[in-house]
């Protein structure tokens, strides 16, 4: 584990240094996978600024919580803000435990350590289920030695004692003192027992399940700098570091003198690392390639990239393209699976017999991020350290990255947390801080590596493309009783068996032969309709790829949830039911036991918390058939229809109904309205902000649906820009309305799982709309012509 | 070479190319670094700052072109009584989800209401529609347009 920092000054707010003597603190660390652990420990902290309220810090209660005197409240917030609102959310959790009152509350990206905050990153909808229990926990702690701190001062029992917004009161005597004047009593108090703390009844909550703003927003709606791009080091130099446009080159030469001989120009450096320091296919790509121009501003190192002539050696990879794959996917789905996944009972069997069978191809392309803010970090190399400030969600695995390529010790790395322009997954990975702190060192002075945006959509880990050939068994009654999988993906044949996610890597067994699926290309025993239907076979066969392949917004799901519920809704018609009921009465039974814990990654989510759960499904199902008024939708005019789609990912499960129209003349799409439900458990801590992330995660859907690919051509990504990666904009940006069932489980986080139904439902409602089914993405309007 | 640019009411001498997008002035030279960078082609809109008044995409007009025109930016857009009140609506409307774009969006929509102080969901679309967010905050935008207009905020187009 990492080690204590000294500072949590960032690159825009210069922190003016007040060390502070030791003391105790409680460490909260979450141990990645799920699992929670609660930890006293005594390490040294020391805070570099004291920013919000008017006096000096009066206490440190724990490492989330320190109060002035003069009451004003400052809450750590431990995980990257990328958009998703945690910033606001988790502070809200430790403060209604806190007894706060929210107006008193400032929060603060805490720093990257992980002996006080566990693991910090934003990633798979995780920090809600990983630190609701926690941070409760921290925030009650903190109240009960501001309760401890009064009843010693007036000589009371603490059991007497309650607060209030702020307050601790004594009902018997009247008294009530203020957080701000107990403070400085309770941060000399032995911190309480975090297994034992009293916890709040949820009815007594004061602050979570009411909408908060977000709590960056008074200066972000001023353009008051907090982005990593916006980050700033006394005599930095500007980078563009151009990699090679085909995966896996490297440089052969460039014209190094030509560059270096424009105005504005400092340096240019080829960089071809010798040892290669990330992952070759996964998210944590590593210095790569290329030819680095450092300039004087990073306008002329754009500009002077346009002069640039480089010599690659483009590799095996030139010979790859979109269409190449097509090509390969085609010759493998008329074969047998190379790999079966997961089987129950006897598919191919059950199939023979089968009164009626329905079977259909789906495909989907890869897709890029797009966070508005290009990929880059600010990094300053002095004296065998480095120090950098990055819009990043995965800062621990950024730093282990950069003290490998830097050969130095991870202590030594210091990560500045910035806020993120966006984040989808792009940013859990490194290569973007793994440049800037290599060309820091080469250069010898600050630099600022910012991609252009060719560069950041031609450069990442993309999406992965995936091909599914199904097929369905339906008996007389039309229930389902067979369903098969033939999925073709990218990835290698390996000799080492699969592991749950998170688990270390198995020995090689000799002469075995596993599949080895690329990031984010996998495909989990467990996905449904899995332990619903009696005979069902998941196979795969895998293309091997030099694409690099990663995690994008809810992964996985976000492909699957469009292959497999479209399919599902061909399978109701086929039957001739409705699909609310032909879903419900699919869900209401486990018809086989559930495959094996662990085994692949159930519903495209993570391995954390409980199974999926039928009930759950249809709960939303009935909810979002009511609020969208389904069972009146033959009444919609002719070329308007609504389409019906569920899904759990990331531990929530969203039933969605979208409400198209389709032009008969040119076949093009209006989505006139989506309803969602949504059950993440209870409570939604705060409302307004969860309502905005499934608004953005449906229509992020719909624009994936409607326009969204990145093609490869001689081993190179085609697109350069936005004009041609058409996001939903304003004007094609439907109205969607948001509903919350508030089950009785433990909150879970909402950043993916409202965008995967979005897909199926829309394509669903084409078909309604249309009576033309959609199997191929993006959808080609040409196709709907009626 | 030398320019002379209006920024928010002052006057700034900035020493760059004539091709330099004023983009990157604001940001690197002037250090005003509210304005965005997204694309580079006028295709996003985050780096929108006003010229006379007018929404423009500051990273592919030139420095060379500003002559004695003025230009406003988010850091300034707030001084305007328009302005003023969009920042306002967004604030209250809790628009924001990463933030990157808002700039742009808080530009073009004072830009839309100073033009036109009751925008229908249709001016709306035409002044918004060149701004892209990511997180898809629309819907949240076009109420807090219509917030800042004193109009009703719910959605007209709803079905």
């Amino acid at each position: 584990m990492s080690s204590v920092q000294n500072s949590e000054s960032t690159a825009h707010s210069p922190a003016s240094p007040s060390e502070l003597s030791r003391r105790t603190f409680l460490s909260v660390s979450a141990a990645a996978g799920g699992g929670m652990l609660l930890s006293v420990s005594v390490p040294r902290f020391a805070r570099a600024n004291v920013p919000h309220g008017e006096t000096v810090e009066a206490g440190i209660l724990n490492a989330y919580i320190s109060i002035a005197q003069d009451g004003i409240i400052t809450i750590q917030s431990k995980c990257p803000e990328i958009g998703q609102g945690i910033k606001t959310s988790l502070p809200m959790v430790v403060a209604d435990e806190l007894d706060a009152d929210w107006k008193d509350v400032r929060t603060e990206q805490a720093p990257l350590d992980a002996r006080l905050y566990g693991a910090q990153f934003a990633g798979g909808s995780f920090s809600t289920p990983m630190n609701w229990d926690p941070l409760r926990r921290a925030g009650a702690a903190g109240r009960a030695l501001l309760v401890a701190a009064a009843a010693q001062q007036w000589g009371v029992s603490a059991s007497e004692c309650t607060t209030s917004a702020g307050k601790v009161l004594h009902k018997g005597s009247g008294k009530s003192l203020g957080y701000g004047k107990l403070a400085a009593a309770a941060a000399k108090l032995p911190p309480p027992d975090l297994k034992t703390v009293q916890l709040k009844d949820p009815k007594d909550f004061t602050i979570i399940g009411r909408t908060k703003p977000g709590v960056d927003s008074p200066r972000i709606v001023k353009g008051i700098p907090m982005f990593g791009i916006d980050a700033s080091v006394p005599g930095m130099r500007y980078a563009v570091f151009m990699k090679c446009p085909v995966f896996g080159g490297t440089v052969e030469s460039a014209n190094v003198d030509e560059i270096k001989a424009i105005k504005g120009v400092r340096n240019v450096f080829i960089v071809n690392p010798t040892l290669p320091t990330g992952l070759p296919d996964g998210m944590q790509m590593g210095l790569l390639p290329g030819v680095a121009i450092i300039a004087d501003s990073w306008w002329i190192a754009n500009k002077a990239s346009e002069q640039l002539k480089v010599q690659w050696n483009e590799g095996a990879m030139a010979q790859q393209s979109t269409e190449s794959y097509a090509k390969a996917a085609a010759e493998l789905l008329q074969q047998p699976a190379q790999f079966v996944l997961h089987s129950d009972g006897d598919a191919k069997g059950a199939m023979a017999t089968a009164a009626k069978t329905v079977e259909a191809s789906y495909y989907y392309p890869f897709v890029y991020h797009a966070a508005l803010e290009p990929m880059n970090s600010t990094a300053s190399f002095k004296d065998g350290k480095l120090e950098i400030w990055s819009p990043t969600q995965n800062p621990g695995a950024g730093r282990t990255l950069i003290a490998k390529t830097l050969g130095i010790a991870e202590e030594d790395v210091t990560v500045h947390v910035t806020r993120s322009g966006g984040g989808f997954g792009r940013r859990l990975g490194s290569d973007f801080m793994v440049e800037a702190a290599y060309l820091s060192k080469l250069q010898g002075e600050p630099v600022k590596v910012l991609h252009n945006r060719t560069q950041d959509m031609q450069h990442e880990y993309f999406r992965p493309a995936g091909w599914h050939n199904f097929k369905a068994g339906l008996d007389a009654n039309g229930e389902l009783v067979a369903f098969t999988d033939h999925f073709v993906s990218f990835g290698t044949v390996s000799d080492v068996p699969p592991t749950p996610m998170g688990a270390p890597p198995a020995k090689p067994i000799p002469g075995k032969k596993f599949p080895r699926f690329g990031d984010s290309a996998d495909l989990g025993a467990s996905e449904f309709p899995a332990k619903y239907v009696r005979n069902l076979e998941y196979s795969t066969s895998l293309i091997e790829s030099g694409v690099p392949t990663g995690p994008m917004r809810a992964p996985g799901a976000n492909a699957l949830a469009f292959a497999f519920q479209s399919f599902l809704d061909e399978v109701a018609h086929a039957a001739g039911k409705d699909p609310l009921d032909y879903a419900i009465a699919l869900y209401s039974e486990e018809r086989v036991p559930p495959p094996p814990a662990g085994a692949g990654r159930p519903g495209g989510g993570f391995m954390m918390g409980a199974p999926f759960d039928g009930k759950r499904a249809i709960g939303v199902l009935k909810e979002v058939a009511e609020k969208s008024g389904w069972s009146k939708r033959s009444q919609l005019p002719k070329g308007t229809g609504m389409g019906i789609a569920m899904y759990w990912s990331h531990l929530g499960y969203f039933a969605e109904v979208a409400q198209v129209t389709v032009a008969p003349a040119d076949g093009s799409v209006k989505v006139d309205k989506v309803w969602a439900v949504g059950d993440v458990g209870s409570p939604i801590i705060n409302p307004g902000a969860a309502e905005n992330q499934v608004q953005g995660g449906i229509i992020d859907g719909l624009s994936q649906a409607l326009g969204l690919q990145v093609t490869l051509e001689n081993g190179r990504i085609v697109q350069t820009n936005f004009h041609e990666y058409p996001l939903l904009r304003m004007n094609n940006a439907p109205p969607v309305e948001v509903h919350f069932l508030q089950t009785n489980n433990p909150p879970t986080g909402l950043g993916e799982p409202s965008l995967p139904p979005a897909l199926p439902a829309l394509c669903n409602a084409i078909f309604a709309a249309t009576g033309k089914r959609v199997r191929k993405l993006p959808i080609d309007i040409a196709q709907l012509k009626t | 070479m030398s320019y002379t640019i209006n920024v928010n009411g002052t006057s700034h001498t900035v020493d760059v190319d004539g091709d330099t997008p004023l983009l990157w002035v604001l940001r690197d030279t002037l250090d005003m670094k509210g304005s965005k960078f997204g694309c580079g082609m006028g295709l996003c809109g985050a780096c929108t700052v006003h010229i006379n008044g007018q929404a423009t995409r500051s990273c592919i007009t030139p420095v060379s072109a500003i002559g004695a025109s003025k230009v406003t930016t988010i850091e300034g857009i707030g001084a305007t009584p328009v302005g003023r009140k969009v920042q306002e609506a967004w604030l209250k409307v809790d628009v924001v989800q990463c933030g990157y774009c808002q700039a742009g969006q808080i530009m073009s929509a004072t830009a839309l209401l100073t033009t036109k102080a009751k925008p229908t969901d249709q001016d709306i679309d035409d002044a918004m529609s060149g701004n892209l967010c990511r997180c898809a905050t629309y819907t949240r935008i076009r109420a807090a347009i219509k917030q800042a207009a004193g109009l009703p905020t719910h959605d007209s187009r709803e079905v």
